[in-house]
């Protein structure tokens, strides 16, 4: 493992200018007719429905539960979503909820959205979420301490967590919105991926901006320079702020033209979203029937 | 110890001065050998070197090596010397006037010749460091991009000089093209080539880099076609060499493109020999791109 | 990694429509405000490039058809334009920006069509950008004092302006708009396979009301722009080409009081130093070199890589490439489109040959193409050095010649090492470096971190034999006045 102070001076500068331009020039491409509903279809199986609320309750963790298991059941042969994101006091319940459908449950941990408490705290946090029978963890990191240049600490602290998750996978946010330069967003990813994370991710959802193409090419350009040098693949999940089929599609795009084919799985890719679906499902109904669609014949839970 | 006669110089018999070329800093006879005799109302005035085309090649590598580092000087340096050459020239000014004499200019003439010679290098002294902020530009861009056009030096310029004015239109020629950072192969005025020469002593003395201004006496006809020719020669300063002059010219300089300025001035005539555009001939216009970082207070774009 | 054409996710073919554009069967020239046919001129067909088949059929011109446009040119001159108002001169040019607005798809599609680019490259760039180069200079024809300090800046008269296949409309754009804003006459000539869109804009310029005679196009072979070229009452020339046949007219010229701006052939170096923000470098080194199948005369075809970051940088540059999209360039997710021409085609396939010949490693995209047309995927040479042809000669085509170096200074004296001085790159994180660097190229237009961006109020133009004069900005006028 890289000695952790390495990081102040391995990562790559990032050009911000550049970076918005080539996010443009993925949304130049036009998705058609069965590529299009393939991708739509890519879409939905690669979603983490998520619920993060203060006002969250045991009711509402049912009903997104029931969702993921049924989009719209008047369409046929739909996949169902990859994953439900909930506080790690939902866990158990959507565990329970889930039952044998192969959907994921992934908990939010590590004083979710700040990270503002002691690491014995947070690895309890994780502790408590995996003995619910989480699947995967989705830590923050501790954004204040990277500002302060104490890269060691983040990177430590990444290595602590993932080794509490034990068989659980680690996905970790770096809350880019509070990163304030895509340098500090590639340094970022660079350590939470050096430190074991099994996905990287944009943000809490808490946070404006959240999820950006430009920001989440950053990110995955660190995972290809990771592959790259090591043969050890990352996952990707941008969160919050992608809530139209044609964005996502076009996430999927600069998934495929940046990391390749390997990537296009709900293994390795993630949108983490709460209305995404409904839109997708709109989408893939449109396809089927020509007709455009009222949000009115979608359920939202 | 003998001592010196007391004889008035008018009884002594004269030192004639003899007439080299000035290359790299360095004042050569032609490598060829060869003189010619340029003469005043019949009567030759001196043998002066006529270069030959290995004269011109040396003279150009000579000003090709002296260029970048000429133009790296900072523009208030170049600005400096310039000044200097005026100061020197101003100490020598009865020697200039003598020698306009000789070359058949009245005595009032030639004092208003050396004068305007003067005044014309405090002139484009005072642009060395003024010019490109007139021609310079930032160019507003529609995408996020800082984009800015300056001036540089063209590179070698070889200047056929005035075949009317030998030292006015010498050196007024010179100031705007090494003002910029450009070095210079001049051929002298073929038929009034000695104060070409002795201005060579003064720019020799005036702290002005070796190869910065270079000089060659000959025939014009015979230069001008290797200098037209010379791919390492980057524009051509044509001073009134005439018609046919000038297209033969223009037709050797397409094999690499020379940019040829028609100096169409008269140097007597402060409006047009004084003239930033002058320096701006000699210029090529270079634009930057660099991208500009979108990150507001409101870090919006970020 | 790299996407094989078995993509599991590949996308479908996403034309865009045709059916919204307007063209003639045939073509005449236009001169003096009016379609008219040659006085014994041939026609010819012009082709799309993709697909072989003929689109049009376009005029030869001949030294008559020449002549009269000239005139017509003239005439207009001394008659209408030097007499219109500076403030009526910019509103004709801003109702012709308007215009190629507001024709803007129906431009793109052709454009794409006659010439083979892409329609995202036309759509994208060619056309919003010659439409902002009129905007530009239309702002300019009522304010010349105000470039030209203490000078009265006047017109030269008629101005003969022969222009390329690979930007056509574009092109001409950069040609007639500071032109007759600065109150010349225009004689236009395109590109003999791409020109279409000039004839389109001679009816958005009729539809602006432009005085007849102010632009004429004539259109036709090398031969037509030699007529334009030595017509004795032609007072500029400005041509965008290459370097030979720019040789060519200054040669022509010399004897006449014609003045001349020339924007001729590159080989430009794109610099990429180690301290690079690396991905933004590969996608700089893409843009450079295949942007617009490399029918660029600024197209950054010597890459110079620092060699401690040279296998990165190479791994990433062949992943990129396997990422880009070859064939219909009606296709809006085609990045690289049909070569312009079978003899460009012709000369490119030679190049690569010469390249493997002189021992060079080649790196082609595998990929599909078209049965018919004219198609070249984008490569690299590595192994390549100063010395081969590959990397002296302009080769016009998505061919790209790699080198490596080490220092500062090596890579200086080889980049400036080439006859052209168009264009270069620079790739530093570092701000002392970048400036250094910029300085030291001998070249026209230099991108620092970034790479083939254009602009109206940029200037463009080269030192060196990739010609003098510069094409958009306040240095743009010069080329068009007398001061």
């Amino acid at each position: 493992m890289p000695h952790p102070q390495s990081f102040t001076c391995s990562s790559p500068p990032v050009d911000q200018v550049g970076v918005i331009e080539r996010a443009k020039r993925f949304q130049t491409r036009s998705v058609k007719t069965q590529s299009k509903m393939q991708g739509l279809r890519m879409i939905l199986s690669m979603i983490d429905l998520t619920t993060l609320e203060g006002m969250d309750t045991p009711g509402k963790v049912k009903q997104l539960c029931f969702k993921a298991q049924h989009l719209h059941d008047s369409t046929a042969g739909l996949p169902t979503v990859a994953a439900i994101c909930v506080y790690p006091n939902f866990v158990a319940l959507a565990k329970r909820a889930l039952g044998d459908s192969k959907i994921k449950v992934a908990s939010v941990a590590t004083a979710f959205p700040s990270g503002n408490t002691s690491l014995e705290i947070k690895l309890d946090d994780v502790r408590m979420a995996v003995d619910q029978g989480a699947d995967e963890i989705d830590m923050v990191i501790s954004r204040g301490k990277f500002h302060a240049g104490e890269f060691g600490y983040v990177y430590d602290e990444i290595a602590e967590v993932k080794n509490a998750c034990g068989p659980s996978r680690l996905k970790v946010i770096l809350e880019t919105g509070e990163l304030g330069t895509f340098d500090n967003v590639r340094k970022a990813s660079d350590i939470a991926i050096a430190a074991g994370g099994d996905f990287i991710k944009t943000s809490t959802g808490k946070i404006k901006p959240a999820a950006t193409m430009p920001v989440t090419l950053v990110m995955l350009e660190a995972i290809r320079d990771h592959y790259f040098k090591t043969g050890e693949m990352v996952g990707m999940k941008p969160a919050g702020g992608i809530s139209n089929a044609k964005l996502a599609l076009q996430y999927l795009i600069m998934v495929q033209e940046t990391l390749g084919d390997s990537w296009l799985d709900n293994h390795w890719f993630r949108f983490g979203a709460s209305s995404l679906a409904n839109d997708v499902l709109m989408q893939i109904v449109k396809q089927n029937t020509g007709a455009y669609q009222s949000a009115d014949y979608f359920s939202i839970d | 110890m003998a001592k010196a006669k007391n004889n008035s110089a008018l009884d002594s018999v004269q030192i004639l001065k003899t007439y080299k070329m000035y290359i790299g800093g360095n004042f050569p006879r032609t490598e060829s050998g060869r003189y010619y005799s340029p003469q005043v109302n019949g009567k030759s005035i001196a043998n002066i070197c006529r270069a030959s085309p290995k004269d011109m090649r040396n003279a150009v590598v000579a000003a090709r090596s002296a260029q970048p580092p000429w133009a790296s000087r900072t523009a208030y340096n170049r600005s400096q010397i310039l000044y200097r050459i005026a100061e020197m020239l101003q100490g020598r000014s009865e020697q200039f006037v003598a020698e306009l004499q000789i070359q058949g200019l009245k005595t009032q003439d030639a004092r208003i010749q050396v004068q305007a010679t003067i005044d014309r290098m405090i002139y484009y002294s005072g642009w060395c460091d003024k010019f490109q902020q007139l021609f310079s530009s930032v160019n507003p861009v529609a995408s996020s991009h800082f984009n800015f056009s300056v001036l540089e030096p063209t590179g070698v310029v070889v200047l056929l000089a005035s075949q009317t004015s030998p030292l006015l239109g010498l050196a007024n020629a010179i100031a705007p093209i090494i003002a910029s950072g450009n070095t210079c192969v001049a051929i002298a005025n073929e038929d009034q080539p000695l104060s070409a020469i002795t201005f060579c002593e003064v720019l020799q003395t005036s702290d002005l880099p070796p190869g910065v201004v270079n000089v060659l006496t000959g025939k014009l006809d015979e230069l001008m076609t290797h200098a037209a020719k010379h791919l390492d020669v980057n524009a051509i300063a044509a001073d009134q060499i005439g018609t046919p002059n000038l297209e033969a010219v223009r037709a050797d300089a397409a094999g690499n493109l020379k940019r040829i300025a028609d100096l169409q001035i008269d140097w007597s005539d402060d409006n047009q020999a004084q003239n930033p555009y002058l320096i701006e001939k000699f210029c090529e216009v270079k634009t930057t791109w660099h991208p500009i970082e979108q990150i507001s207070s409101s870090g919006s774009g970020y | 990694m790299s996407k094989m054409k078995t993509s599991l996710w590949k996308l479908d073919p996403a034309p865009e429509s045709s059916d919204h554009i307007s063209l003639e069967s045939s073509y005449g020239l236009f001169i003096d405000g009016e379609f008219v046919e040659s006085e014994g001129g041939d026609k010819f067909a012009t082709i799309n490039p993709a697909t072989e088949a003929p689109i049009a059929a376009i005029t030869e011109a001949t030294d008559t058809d020449v002549d009269k446009a000239v005139k017509a040119a003239r005439l207009a001159y001394q008659k209408v334009w030097s007499k219109t108002s500076p403030t009526d001169r910019g509103k004709y040019i801003f109702r012709i920006a308007r215009l190629i607005q507001e024709k803007a798809r129906e431009l793109a599609v052709i454009e794409t069509l006659d010439g083979g680019k892409p329609i995202r490259e036309s759509r994208d760039i060619d056309i919003p950008l010659a439409a902002a180069h009129f905007f530009y200079y239309a702002g300019w024809a009522d304010k010349l004092p105000y470039a030209f300090p203490n000078r009265t800046p006047k017109p030269l008269g008629v101005a003969g302006q022969i222009i390329p296949w690979n930007f056509p409309l574009l092109m001409a754009a950069w040609k007639i708009a500071p032109a007759i804003a600065c109150g010349n006459t225009v004689v236009l000539k395109p590109a003999e396979t791409t020109s279409l869109t000039a004839l389109k804009l001679c009816e958005i310029i009729q539809q602006a009301g432009l005085p007849p005679g102010v632009v004429n196009v004539v259109t036709g072979h090398q031969k037509v722009g030699a007529a334009i070229v030595d017509h004795p009452d032609v007072n500029k020339i400005a041509f965008t080409g290459s370097t030979a046949v720019g040789k060519g007219i200054q040669t022509a010229i010399a004897a006449t009081d014609k003045s001349c701006t020339l924007e001729l052939g590159g080989k430009a170096a794109n610099i990429v130093f180690d301290d690079a923000p690396i991905d933004q470098a590969v996608e700089g080194i893409i843009n450079g070199i295949y942007f617009n199948q490399g029918h660029v005369c600024c197209a950054g075809s010597r890459l110079f890589v620092q060699e401690s970051v040279f296998e990165e940088v190479m791994r990433k540059l062949k992943h990129r490439i396997d990422t880009l999209n070859v064939g219909d360039p009606m296709d809006k997710n085609t990045d690289v489109g049909a070569i312009n021409s079978k003899k460009q085609l012709q000369q490119i396939n030679q190049y690569i040959e010469i390249g493997k010949s002189e021992g060079a490693d080649f790196y082609q995209l595998q990929c599909d193409l078209p049965e018919r047309g004219f198609w070249c995927p984008p490569c690299l040479f590595t192994g390549v050095a100063q010395s081969n042809r590959i990397a002296q000669e302009e080769i016009f085509g998505p061919v790209l010649a790699v080198q490596t170096f080490r220092t500062v200074a090596e890579v200086i004296k080889k980049a400036n090492n080439t006859p052209y001085g168009l264009s270069a790159g620079v790739w530093t994180d570092k701000g002392s470096k970048l400036f250094n660097m910029t300085a030291q190229m001998r070249a026209g237009v230099v991108w620092a971190n970034t790479y083939n961006k254009f602009d109206p109020t940029s200037p463009f133009g080269g030192y060196k034999e990739s010609g003098f004069g510069r094409e958009g900005g306040v240095h743009g006028l010069a080329a068009y006045v007398k001061i």
